[in-house]
């Protein structure tokens, strides 16, 4: 009985997500809402404003400062988990 | 795995090219400015070295060069670099992380300001990520004893 269940909410759950899939913006469509708020600002101002010629590396490092240094924390933050939980010093502490 | 495998193309191949991944991590930091690159790939390139040198030669080789208290060191010193430059934007009277306001303090306008602002948390990223990729490998390889774990050799 578990079982059909699950798999008639399995079936309508993936009904419903093709279905909002198919109302996406086209691929490579110029008028996406990701592709007309922020993105034509960036791509026309990046060299004017900070004279970095690669666009990727003033938007990571500069218009999203914030979330770079939170990236380069949860890799420290990882590299500690990694020595709290493994690490053993050889005289036995 | 860490041990000493005694083979000489692996130890002779490993050593010609250590030196010049090291240089090329240096370079795809520098050029990600330009180019497809940055602290994170960079910093990549450069741990990577080091995990060669501890995979052809042995953990000791690989901890002479890099000593390991170093290491944990530069995990700590590169978020330090970066935090360290949003607080001196604080400082030249900006917003954290605001890179422009830092021709206040370096010889160069606005625009430029920008541009060192972003060279230097690029180095904060670099360290960082080289530090936290060697470390974690030697903690995942030796089970944490940070010894060879084949013990000493006859």
């Amino acid at each position: 009985m578990n079982r059909i269940a699950a798999v008639v909410v399995c079936i309508i759950a993936g009904f419903l997500l093709l279905y909002s899939a198919s109302r996406f913006p086209r691929w490579s469509d110029p008028n996406q809402p990701a592709s007309v708020h922020v993105s034509p600002r960036y791509i026309e101002k990046t060299v004017a404003e900070t004279r970095v010629p690669n666009a990727v590396t003033s938007v990571l490092a500069d218009y999203r400062g914030y979330d770079t240094m939170f990236e380069t924390s949860v890799i420290f933050t990882a590299g500690i988990a990694v020595m709290m939980l493994l690490r053993r010093s050889s005289d036995g502490k | 795995m860490v041990n000493d495998l005694d083979d000489i193309i692996i130890k002779f191949g490993s050593r010609i090219m250590i030196p010049f991944m090291q240089l090329y991590g240096l370079y795809v930091y520098v050029h990600g400015h330009s180019s497809p690159g940055g602290g994170f790939q960079g910093g990549c390139i450069v741990a990577a070295s080091f995990i060669l040198l501890a995979v052809a030669f042995d953990l000791n080789e690989s901890k002479k060069r890099l000593k390991e208290k170093l290491n944990t060191l530069f995990c700590a010193v590169g978020v330090f670099i970066y935090t360290g430059t949003g607080f001196l934007c604080l400082v030249a009277a900006g917003n954290f992380l605001d890179y422009g306001k830092l021709s206040r303090i370096l010889p160069v306008d606005t625009f430029m300001a920008r541009y060192y602002g972003m060279a230097m948390i690029e180095l904060g990223v670099q360290i960082t990520v080289m530090a936290v990729m060697v470390s974690i490998f030697l903690d995942l390889v030796t089970r944490g004893q940070h010894e060879d774990v084949l013990g000493p050799r006859p």
